[in-house]
């Protein structure tokens, strides 16, 4: 019994976030290694342009509750999302086309790219602070809970409770399919197939016909897709506020490093193996073993490795550890 | 003469913008505003020395400015003996542990093989190392917290005068530098961009929560000061008398003693906080000046020479047997105990330091549009970048909300429209900042003030 309840706890405070978490990181993740693998740029704007898709959704949230649509169950932002993602391919499509082509055509070197990138941040961050301010929003509606923790044991008679919330399956189920959605895109059809042509070597893939405006454009759009959804998703679990998420593009980048950048299945491995790394480095595990540890052995500290202070700090020493150690990162992604 | 032109019509551009700043709106702001240029002029050129000079990208200058104030509060804060009491001796038993697992692993990396006996061998020592750390150091944090943790809770520091700082936060800065240039500077730009920004974020990781060393988001405040304060100026003859011969045309025309009274007192108040910050004035000035003459000899000399063939060519510097690796971390190490300088200097100014305030947005990237804008490569392009753009920083907000006003006056007073953008005024420095960035980088890219190749 002791057995499961410390199977449950470890489900509870770390394998059920954990999975979550990593889930709107995986998709920040594969939206910036899409950029850098095709558009061969660091994107800083990452986190802001994430903050202006899940904005056009909090807005649309907000104007679909004040004509009493809702999905029930559901939260109302899931139907707000298609017409976010429409909005924020428009805004990347334009910032393209104002800022980033001219250097593309130039092939400018990528840290010019980046720097520009760094001016987009800037628009963006402005852009959003002005239309939605910078304060917490919470747009989440419907049911909260799947599973409560009181439910769970009556249910089962432990005495650790299981709490599932259906934001977290939420995220989960959406990042399955639009992951494997993207993946069949790119594998399969003869667009996607083009785009990883481009990625890998861009002036045979020039030569042998692909046109590299539509690529770009696909580029982005897919970009604005995983932008918005992941925004949405992590504003629907947590909360928008637009500096969080501008904070939220370094574990993000750490993500896309660690997993091999270029390389988007890398990435969506690299969002777990980052979310799961700040989580089990900064729970205490106290509980669990006083469980698995008969009494006498019981410990009296906390047993946490790192305080929770020093959570993205986690992430940010594994991305050190492994660009020094394998700079390819875990999936070979573009040799640095 | 002529081609220093444009160097003193830009920066008599910038001193008319501070004055008319003094006129109309008061002398203390446009004072604040001049100082903040200061020390963000010794920042951008920090990061120009290695941006212009040699082509490193350092986004970690949020870190080294951290440890720069960190310097400040280390050097200047009276040590707290009851804590040193409670837990220093542990604390430097545990410093004394790192320097011993430093070394201990360089003597494994240099006397065994490559093998995997190797590598568990250090990993021995670091997980043997860590859980001796944790021991000796997790109760003795405990301990020196607690004493008087509404006050102190932290070891202090040396109590030394604040301006030792300024030199002891670039040696911090230059430290970490050697640490982060040791790792990071064999990787390509934007992978060195990415790593340097996360390193000066677990920097401040640590700053923010290891409460015995820094106070953490406790803050620390009431730091001393290198220049007087404004209750003894209020309060010494000297000025007051000073005052008084000043305003003397002004104050004749008043009658009455006790109304003279009063607007001397006003009068006093005000100059006093106007002569504070015209000695860090004076003091940043001095700072600004001397790394201005020094970076200038050495962009000029053999080694600068030998540093731009590195940044333009780094393949062709090293086949002339210029050790690319090691100026490259030079250089590095430079530019960021510059940048841990304008740190210490930062807090001297405000006689604070608040860890949480540190953001990249503020502290690493506002810093680079400096840079950009201003011309990297160019010390005085650096340097007006940092002005310009501090001025714009800080006069965003003010133009914006008259901008607004103007464009919005024959909407009513309650309109929401015109409530909002009045709201959010203060976010319209961000996109000034953003489109200013992007104007120059694309029209301009080599900043206001390009980069001069002297022939020689």
């Amino acid at each position: 019994m002791d057995f499961i309840n410390a199977i449950i706890l470890l489900l509870n405070y770390i394998i059920v976030p954990a999975l979550s978490y990593g889930s709107q990181l995986a998709l920040g993740a594969i939206f910036v290694t899409l950029i850098y693998g095709i558009l061969r740029f660091a994107n800083f704007a990452t986190g802001d342009m994430m903050s202006f898709g899940t904005m056009f959704a909090v807005l649309l949230t907000w104007y679909f509750q004040s004509l009493g649509i809702s999905l029930g169950v559901l939260p109302t932002a899931l139907l707000a999302i298609p017409f976010a993602i429409i909005m924020m391919i428009l805004y990347m499509l334009i910032i393209d086309k104002l800022v980033f082509k001219y250097y593309r055509i130039k092939k400018s070197p990528p840290v010019q790219l980046a720097m520009v990138s760094i001016g987009v941040l800037f628009v963006t961050q402005a852009i959003v602070r002005i239309i939605i301010g910078p304060f917490d929003r919470r747009f989440f509606d419907g049911e909260r809970f799947i599973l409560k923790a009181n439910e769970f044991k009556e249910m089962t008679g432990l005495n650790e409770g299981l709490t599932i919330k259906s934001t977290q399956v939420l995220t989960i189920v959406v990042t399955i399919i639009v992951v494997s959605i993207l993946f069949w895109f790119l594998n399969k059809t003869k667009t996607g197939k083009s785009m990883r042509a481009y990625s890998d070597n861009e002036d045979l893939a020039l030569l042998s016909g692909i046109d590299p405006n539509k690529v770009v454009m696909i580029t982005w759009m897919i970009a604005g897709v995983l932008a918005t959804i992941g925004g949405v998703l992590y504003g629907l679990d947590k909360s928008f506020k637009p500096f969080v998420y501008f904070n939220n593009m370094l574990p993000i980048f750490a993500a896309a490093i660690v997993g091999g950048i270029g390389n988007p299945f890398g990435a969506f491995l690299g969002g777990y193996v980052i979310a799961f790394a700040e989580i089990f480095i900064t729970y205490a595990y106290k509980k669990f073993f006083m469980y698995l540890l008969p009494e006498s052995l019981e410990p009296d500290t906390l047993m946490q490795l790192l305080s929770t202070d020093y959570k993205f700090a986690v992430s940010f020493s594994i991305l050190v550890i492994v660009l020094l150690f394998r700079p390819t990162g875990i999936f070979k992604g573009k040799v640095l | 003469m002529k081609q220093y032109a444009n160097v003193i019509t830009a920066y008599t551009i910038m001193i008319i913008l501070i004055i008319l700043v003094g006129i109309f709106q008061s002398w203390s702001v446009a004072l604040s505003i001049l100082n903040f240029c200061l020390v963000s002029a010794v920042m951008t050129m920090g990061a120009n020395i290695q941006w212009g000079y040699a082509g490193l990208i350092n986004f970690g200058i949020m870190g080294y400015t951290a440890l720069g104030g960190l310097a400040a509060v280390l050097v200047s804060v009276a040590p707290v003996q009851e804590a040193w009491a409670a837990g220093g001796l542990n604390m430097i038993i545990c410093a004394g542990i790192i320097v011993g697992m430093v070394f201990s692993i360089r003597y494994v990396l240099k006397k065994i093989e490559k093998s995997k006996k190797r590598n568990y061998l250090i990993a021995a020592i670091i997980i043997v190392g860590l859980i001796l750390l944790r021991v000796i150091a997790g109760p003795a944090t405990e301990h020196i917290e607690a004493v008087n943790p509404a006050k102190t809770g932290f070891l202090g520091g040396l109590g030394m005068p604040i301006l030792f700082s300024w030199i002891v936060g670039a040696f911090f800065a230059g430290g970490l530098a050697y640490i982060v240039g040791k790792v990071a500077l064999g990787l390509r730009a934007d992978y060195l961009a990415i790593a340097t920004l996360l390193i000066s974020e677990i920097v401040i990781a640590v700053i923010k929560h290891e409460d015995w060393l820094s106070r953490g988001v406790k803050n620390v405040i009431g730091l001393k000061r290198p220049v007087p304060y404004e209750v003894d100026l209020q309060n010494s003859p000297w000025f007051i008398d000073l005052v008084e011969k000043f305003h003397s045309g002004k104050l004749k025309l008043i009658n009455s003693v006790a109304e003279k009274q009063d607007v001397l007192n006003q009068l006093v108040i005000e100059a006093s906080s106007v002569y504070v910050k015209l000695c860090l004035a004076g003091l940043f000035l001095i700072v600004v000046i001397v790394l201005l003459i020094i970076t200038q000899k050495a962009l000029y000399s053999p080694w600068g020479r030998m540093m731009r063939a590195i940044r333009d060519n780094d393949e062709a510097a090293n086949a002339m047997g210029k050790n690319v690796v090691k100026e490259h971390l030079l250089i590095f190490i430079l530019g960021s105990a510059v940048v841990g300088i304008a740190g210490a200097m930062m807090v001297t100014h405000d006689g604070l330091f608040t860890p949480g305030s540190y953001r990249p947005m503020r502290y690493t990237f506002l810093i680079w549009v400096m840079v950009i804008v201003g011309g990297s490569g160019n010390n005085f392009g650096a340097i007006l970048g940092g002005f310009a753009v501090w001025f714009l920083w800080i006069e965003a907000a003010p133009i914006a909300l008259f901008f607004i006003n103007l464009f919005t006056s024959h909407l009513e007073e309650t309109n929401a429209l015109k409530m909002h953008l009045i709201d959010s005024a203060p976010y319209f420095r961000f996109l000034t900042m953003g489109i200013g960035l992007l104007l120059i980088m694309r029209y301009r890219p080599r900043g206001i003030l390009p980069e001069k190749i002297i022939k020689q």
